[in-house]
């Protein structure tokens, strides 16, 4: 049973913020920003898979995200609101609670299959040049989705908040709470299986030392293949949700900036550090919003506490330990491994 | 004609480009450090030049009473703002880069740290300075030329000529003389290099105050042909201008210049081909078509791993 | 040690936590709150800070009497302004927290239609009304009950432009240069090109070019744009890219004249164009030279005390707050509970039928859009927006 305590912990505590949310004790700012938090911790803790495990340097997640963002969008908008593409909505709103994880899962699968403009190259090209790739695919998607006037190019696209509308006018919850917070404990999870699982100790080996890997018969292509496509299947996943949390996505939302910020949450966690992509995703988006009211002076002074803290901990908040790691303790409590 | 006109316009803007890819290329050659602030050194390359030009005009800045002629002002403005930003560079690795260089820091950490720095350069700006965009005052007379339907500015003319002959200049640095070869020695290996009697840290001050200058005249050149300033000028130019380094070859002169001046042209060339929206996306796709092609560029060696 | 510094980080952090949570505690007194959804970072700066100055004056006319007298009391006024960074996901956040923490009774804001868009969906969910003073994109108040806005609309603004420059420059053909990522400028564009090729003929409008939102150079599309030899160019852009603009299209060697659209109508656009600018025309809300009555006041008590000529923007959310005030003026009441007093304000503004603003006399007939005159203005030599012509809808 004390296995079973950090589990069954966790989901009791999403069963609090579900139901404090439910009752409007947590208001609808508090409960938009934790949703930012979950898409947060789940864009850090994927790209913390290349730039962490990996030791890859990769600044174009914002791309990944946008392409799930997109995807999953328009798969829901056709599905359940009023468009301008097909007209009336294809399916009854019933059927939301399984057209919107469909939806959600084929926007990631879109966003795996970009994210093999970048992992193709990655055979040839390592480090900076990668990095280039990626800043590269980063802007060509979002000039992509500029010029595609089905999706609404740069006036961005909207309709999305009608699948939440659905899904609460069936069963009256709050529908997106629930999935982003199911979302980021299914990506922590299955990014934790994967590296800790015999496949993916590759991925660190690839760090370590590409060729050695190779000696030891691990396939370095196919698992760099497996962890670019991972990691930006799981950004795809985050953007999917991050478009249905403000039911409007526009490309700028996902351009450089963006993937910057992700890339601030996995150094400030530390490289390949899962908890400490988690723990820095949500402290950031706590310091976004609680700074708001130094108006102009916030983004003087986010970047310079960020300067410091690399100052005095270069290897950022956790290094590349775990919670578990720095509280042994805390081992007893769950069971995976 | 217009085919001469848009091979000018590309020549132009691709020697922006080609001036601030050098500024990383430098960076990166000796340190194998990406300065993500160097986009950022150069927007206040070009407020210091605008300070400095107004204080000297007599109309703004720093009320000294002032009224220095245009020309001489162009004079002055040139060095002091290479100082000036060169003293910006050699601040920010004073007190970012080089605490952490000594505590032996991930490199990705240096990285994340320029582009923290380069933040807070841009926003602080902002909140100084205020919202209020800022005109460079115009100093030298603008010429246009129109020899058979093509339109040149003396600007225009100026522009490309500094970029040549800054590359020509720092090519001549780095090969012929010694510094360039404590440069190009500490790029090649770190640890040997004190050991042969070469001080480190000065090397790489002086790097920076090199990098840092051509972003400060980068800067001047900017300002004078675009004459708006706002704080977030150097982002965007600053992003693309390290992608041609890296297409070029990052940590090699020649690199940066050819880079600089083909995504000048590829940009130029979308543009007057196809509907403009598709710009960006051709421009990145023909540069990952090179990467995929050549992974480390035009001039760039390939680095041999040691086992 | 290295583990202490580790447990003091968590420490600070639980701290900032719990000093995130116990931020929202609102006080309750004789106040009425109205929030600001505005750009005070971001691209156009300039755009909030007019919006915030404009509000500010009104604040202190009102409370220097006392207050807002609603039902026979007076109520301070409380303003709150929230940077929305000019960044469309930023605006859904700043309207969120105005309307969940801060406890506002009603929106002025976002400006730019690229974030207007977006919060006017989060307003219209939370049951708020928001009043937009610039965003002319249809997209901004469609099928939304709490949305209004206090300008004209791009549907009518781009016949503006292709009426007045089809007569002012008795021109046949036409050039476009826009940029692509901004909403309001892609939208006008397009609607210009339908115009103009609806009124001249298809092919007359020769160039149709874009441009990035933070772009410096333009001498490609403009090459392409001056080599097709148009009658005139239409810029529908925001100013600080028009001054760049028009000076490489003068550089390219051309002279022909510029029409632009009311994003051109900041303060800044003289010191930013220069002589560059001078002799060109646009369309847009108001003319400050030459301006009457309320408007002259208003634009003197403007200049005397923040130094400047005030553009559209700081007019209209003048006017755009104004009828806020008035809206909850007449439901003659404030009640305690403020979803209460929302729906009520949002009834009262529904029903204002005619409203007489500085910007000029507004007409609603239900949408939210108020139906209002546009002016041509063109730019003497002082730098002066001089009248040209004004155009009403029918």
């Amino acid at each position: 049973m004390q296995k079973h305590t950090f589990t069954i912990g966790l989901f009791a505590l999403i069963a609090l913020i579900v139901a404090l949310s439910q009752l409007n004790i947590l208001d609808q700012y508090y409960t938009s920003v934790i949703m930012f938090m979950g898409v947060n911790v789940m864009l850090a803790s994927s790209l913390n898979l290349v730039n962490g495990y990996m030791g890859e340097f990769s600044c174009g997640h914002g791309g990944f995200m946008c392409v799930g963002a997109y995807v999953s969008s328009l798969c829901t908008v056709l599905m359940f609101s009023k468009n301008q593409i097909l007209g009336a909505p294809l399916l009854p709103p019933q059927l939301a609670f399984i057209g919107f994880p469909i939806a959600l899962m084929v926007g990631a699968g879109a966003a795996a299959v970009a994210g093999l403009v970048v992992a193709i190259p990655s055979f040839k090209t390592r480090g900076d040049y990668l990095a280039i790739i990626t800043l590269a695919a980063n802007y060509i998607i979002i000039s992509a989705i500029n010029n595609m006037e089905i999706v609404g190019g740069p006036r961005g696209f909207m309709g999305m908040s009608a699948t939440d509308r659905a899904m609460s006018g069936v069963i009256d919850l709050p529908w997106m709470l629930i999935f982003v917070l199911l979302g980021s404990v299914f990506t922590v999870w299955l990014l934790r299986r994967f590296v800790t699982s015999t496949l993916g100790k590759g991925v660190p080996a690839i760090c370590q030392d590409e060729i050695a890997a190779e000696i030891m018969s691990v396939d370095t292509n196919r698992m760099k293949l497996i962890a670019f496509m991972l990691s930006s299947g799981l950004a795809g996943l985050a953007g999917g949700l991050y478009a249905h949390v403000l039911g409007y996505v526009n490309p700028q939302s996902f351009d450089i900036m963006r993937s910057t910020e992700v890339m601030v949450m996995v150094y400030l966690g530390g490289m390949g550090s899962l908890s400490g992509a988690a723990i820095a995703a949500v402290s950031y988006t706590v310091l976004m919003e609680a700074l708001r009211f130094l108006d102009v002076w916030k983004w003087v002074v986010i970047p310079l506490l960020l300067i410091l803290l690399m100052q005095f901990r270069p290897e950022g908040i956790m290094g590349n330990k775990e919670l578990s790691d720095l509280f042994p303790k805390l081992r007893k409590y769950y069971s995976f491994k | 004609m217009e085919i001469f006109q848009n091979i000018l316009n590309a020549l132009q803007f691709g020697s922006f480009y080609a001036l601030i890819a050098l500024g990383y290329t430098l960076v990166y050659g000796v340190l194998r450090l990406i300065n993500f602030a160097h986009g950022d050194i150069f927007m206040v390359g070009a407020y210091l030049a605008y300070f400095v030009a107004v204080t000297l005009l007599g109309i703004g800045g720093l009320n000294l009473g002032l009224h220095v002629d245009p020309a001489l002002a162009l004079a002055i403005t040139v060095p002091a703002t290479m100082i000036l930003t060169a003293l910006v560079g050699v601040t920010l690795e004073r007190t970012a880069y080089r605490p952490l260089r000594r505590k032996g820091a991930d490199r990705l950490y240096v990285v994340i740290t320029a582009l923290m720095a380069g933040l807070v350069l841009e926003n602080g700006n902002l909140a100084l300075l205020g919202a209020s965009r800022k005109r460079f005052p115009d100093l030298i007379d603008k010429v246009i030329w129109n020899l058979g339907g093509v339109s040149v500015t003396n600007l225009k003319v100026v522009v490309i000529v500094a970029a040549i002959a800054v590359f020509l200049m720092l090519q001549f640095i780095v090969t012929r003389t010694k510094i360039g070869m404590a440069m190009r020695g500490i790029s090649y290996d770190k640890f040997a290099i004190p050991l042969m009697g070469i001080p480190l840290d000065t090397i790489i001050v002086v790097t920076f105050v090199l990098g840092s200058a051509m972003a400060g005249l980068a800067g001047i050149l900017f300002a004078m042909s675009y004459p708006i300033l706002e704080p977030y000028m150097g982002a965007l130019i600053g992003w693309k201008a390290f992608i041609a380094a890296v297409v070029g070859g990052i940590g090699d002169i020649r690199g940066a210049i050819v880079g600089g001046f083909m995504l000048g042209f590829i940009e130029i060339g979308v543009v007057a081909v196809f509907p403009s929206t598709l710009r960006d996306l051709f421009a990145f796709s023909v540069l990952l078509i090179i990467l995929w092609l050549r992974p480390t560029g035009i001039y760039g060696v390939a680095q041999t791993t040691k086992i | 040690m290295k583990r202490i510094t580790v447990k003091i980080l968590f420490a600070v952090l639980a701290l900032g936590l719990g000093v995130f949570a116990l931020a929202a505690c609102g006080k309750d007194s004789n106040t009425i709150k109205v929030g600001f959804n505005i750009p005070l970072t971001g691209d156009i700066p300039k755009v909030g800070e007019a919006s915030k100055f404009a509000a500010e004056m009104l604040k202190e006319d009102i409370n220097s009497k006392g207050g807002l007298e609603v039902g026979g009391k007076k109520y301070k006024l409380e303003f709150i302004y929230q940077d929305n960074e000019s960044k469309a996901e930023s605006a859904v956040n700043a309207a969120l927290k105005l309307i969940n923490q801060d406890n506002v009774l009603a929106i002025v804001g976002p400006n730019s239609s690229k974030q207007a868009i977006p919060a006017g969906a989060t307003c219209n969910d939370a049951q708020t009304v928001m009043v937009t003073p610039w965003s002319t994109n249809p997209d901004t108040t469609k099928d939304r009950p709490w949305v209004f806005r206090a300008c004209f609309l791009d549907p009518f603004q781009g016949p503006v432009a292709v009426n007045f420059a089809a007569k002012q420059f008795g021109a046949k053909t036409a050039a476009v240069l826009f940029d692509i990522a901004n909403d309001y400028s892609k939208g006008l564009a397009e609607i210009f090109k339908a115009e103009w090729e609806k009124k001249m003929g298809p092919g007359t409008v020769v160039g149709f070019e874009s441009h990035g939102t933070k772009d410096q150079d333009f001498s490609a599309q403009l090459t392409k744009i001056v080599g097709a030899k148009p009658d005139f160019i239409f810029v529908p852009d925001n100013y600080n890219q028009v001054a760049l603009i028009v000076k490489q299209a003068h550089d390219l060697g051309y002279k022909g004249p510029f029409m632009g659209s009311d994003a051109w109508g900041s303060a800044e656009l003289m010191t930013l164009c220069g002589k560059d600018c001078i002799g060109q025309f646009f369309s847009t809300h108001y003319a400050a030279a030459g301006a009457q009555g309320a408007t002259k006041e208003f634009i003197d008590r403007f200049n005397a005390k923040y130094k400047y000529v005030p553009d559209d923007v700081a007019a209209l959310t003048w006017d755009a707050t104004r009828l806020v005030l008035q809206a909850i003026q007449s439901v003659g009441k404030i009640d305690k509970d403020v979803k209460v007093e929302r729906k009520a304000v949002r009834d009262a503004l529904a029903n204002i039928k005619e409203f007489d603003g500085i910007t000029g006399k507004m007409k609603f007939a239900g949408t939210g859009d108020p139906n209002k005159c546009a002016v041509v203005v063109q730019i003497s030599p002082e730098g002066k927006f001089e009248f040209k012509e004004s155009v009403c809808p029918e």
